[in-house]
């Protein structure tokens, strides 16, 4: 194949763009890519957060769906996210649902699981650690408001739990 | 389960030479990333959150019949030059020896006793399981991870979402959370230039590679880690089947590559890895990048039988123990990259003389 920017030399290198939430992939040659200052040798460092700065400059200006509140349960807010490319928490997955579908279908070219169903033993203890979480996200934010009293309500019952586990 | 104190040669059975296609796949390892339900991800987590998780990993460890009598490493409490090791035998990735050296990631590396599984604790997700195998043995290795997930996921509450999987902190992760890889050297491909094409058809396949330091890193020494690109949308057998299959193609045009090679070329050849011999039998001072381009030649020249020696094992060996931390472990202190440079090759002269034997020398 040839190169796709000059048409002359051999290409070698496979560049991924998003230009207007279109991705695009453009094989060049070492020079041209060179001169694109992509590197032979070295993979994208970190793709994966220079697609999402891509998309969020998109999505922002566009849809001006952003700022979207964070994350009720870890406070991950959408830029974070664009940021570092990482979710805080399971719960992020289904605060940020919608937005997350477009963006894992175009990496994984799905969005449904077909590999191992995962049962844990025992709903009770789901619903324990769902408890759980609710009251240590509690505890977090009388914490954070310096309201002690009710902080140390929080924290025995979060000791009553585990210890009866 | 306890820290046994040293990491002498600890997490290297992947690089003992041995199984499968050898001469051209190094090791195979396969991982599943898990997390913890109620917990933040490690990088939304406090160091409390942090600390309950490997308190509760660590007991599921410690239940676990494949992981009995396994050790325990905590990342925080180890020596920053024992931390550089765990990287140099790509056990831990750049990432969690950053948040570590903060003494706050509550991170921890457990191997079993035969160092054939292995969970890192605390990494970018909760857990990430491991199982490690020498040679080209995806399969085997994805049963041993397979094995021990079935006996954490009944231990611990992992979460998990019936549409989207196992969730990950990365959404490139998410599903199945397997990565399956393949360290493989590629140097027939590279001289007769043809790596390339076969470069781009493994992305055209959903299949991905990095350098052998791992992501971002360039590729050095014709070792290529090949591994699958999506964790969504398959299953985990059919994304393992897949990377075995292309693999398998790879070391095909590998192997036919050497042929031509040795048909068209056979003194350039010859020459090339006799020098590459040369250099590292004589050389006083060698980067890292430099040792890891001539033992490719001498990794070439042994499968070809041009060399006589040195052994596989004593390569593979070479190409953890020669790295940075690993020269300054040795001497007891932080060396300084020309300082190393020079205890690097008189390590390497001194490991290859000891393979040698009288009639070898020419
Ligand atoms: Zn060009
Ligand atoms: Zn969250």
């Amino acid at each position: 194949m040839n190169c796709d920017n000059c048409g002359e030399r051999q290409a070698e290198i496979q560049l991924t763009t998003i230009e207007d939430g279109e991705m695009s992939t453009l094989h060049l040659c070492s020079v041209c890519a060179s001169e694109k200052g992509v590197s032979a040798s070295a993979p994208a460092k970190a793709p994966l957060v220079d697609f999402l700065a891509q998309l969020g400059k998109g999505s922002e200006t566009e849809s001006g769906r952003l700022p979207m509140d964070p994350c009720p349960y870890c406070g991950t807010t959408a830029a974070d996210f664009r940021r570092t490319g990482r979710l805080g928490c399971a719960e992020c997955w289904v605060h940020f649902d919608e937005r997350l579908r477009g963006l894992v279908r175009r990496l994984q070219g799905s969005v449904q699981h077909v590999g191992k169903l995962y049962v844990h033993a025992g709903s009770e203890i789901g619903d324990r650690i769902g408890e759980l979480a609710a009251l240590r996200r509690r505890l977090q934010r009388a914490v954070d408001t310096e309201d002690f009293e009710a902080a140390a309500e929080f924290r025995d019952r979060i000791r009553e739990i585990e210890a009866s586990s | 389960m306890e820290a046994r104190g040293s990491l002498d040669g600890r997490g290297m059975a992947w690089l003992s030479g041995g199984g499968e296609e050898s001469e051209i796949v190094l090791s195979t390892r396969v991982r599943l990333a898990r997390n913890l339900q109620g917990f933040p991800f490690p990088i939304r987590a406090g160091v409390e959150d942090s600390a309950r998780v490997l308190e509760r990993a660590r007991a599921a460890i410690e239940a676990a019949d494949s992981l009995a009598g396994a050790d325990i490493w905590t990342v925080d409490s180890m020596e920053a030059r024992d931390r550089d090791l765990l990287l140099e035998r790509h056990l831990v990735s750049r990432e969690l020896l950053e948040r570590a050296s903060e003494g706050l990631s509550h991170a921890a590396l457990v191997l079993s006793t035969d160092d054939a599984i292995g969970v890192m604790v605390n990494e970018e997700d909760h857990l990430r399981l491991q199982a490690f195998g020498a040679g080209f043995a995806l399969e085997d290795t994805w049963r041993r991870v397979d094995r021990l997930d079935e006996e954490l996921g009944a231990l611990l509450p992992f979460a998990f979402h019936h549409e989207l999987g196992y969730l990950t902190s990365c959404p490139t992760n998410v599903g199945t959370g397997l990565r399956a890889s393949v360290l493989i050297h590629l140097p027939g491909l590279v001289l007769t230039k043809e790596i390339n094409k076969v470069l781009e058809g493994i992305s055209q396949v959903g299949l991905t590679y990095r350098g052998f330091h791992g992501e971002g890193s360039e590729v050095v020494g014709n070792l290529f880690q090949i591994s699958n690109q999506t964790t969504l949308g398959k299953t985990e057998e059919d994304l393992v089947d897949h990377l075995a299959r292309v693999t398998g193609k790879v070391i095909e045009y590998e192997r036919s590559a050497r042929t031509v090679l040795l048909r068209e070329a056979p003194t350039v050849l010859e020459d090339k890895v006799w020098r590459a011999f040369g250099i590292l039998r004589t050389s006083r001072s060698l980067s890292t990048g430099e040792m890891l381009n001539l033992l490719s030649g001498l990794r070439l020249g042994v499968s070809l039988k041009l060399l006589p020696m040195p052994r596989v094992e004593t390569l593979n060996e070479i190409l953890v123990l020669g790295q940075t931390a690993h020269r300054s472990r040795e001497v007891g202190s932080t060396l300084d990259e020309s300082d190393a440079d020079v205890a690097r090759a008189a390590y390497v002269r001194e490991r290859l003389a000891e393979d040698e034997t009288p009639r070898d020398h020419e």
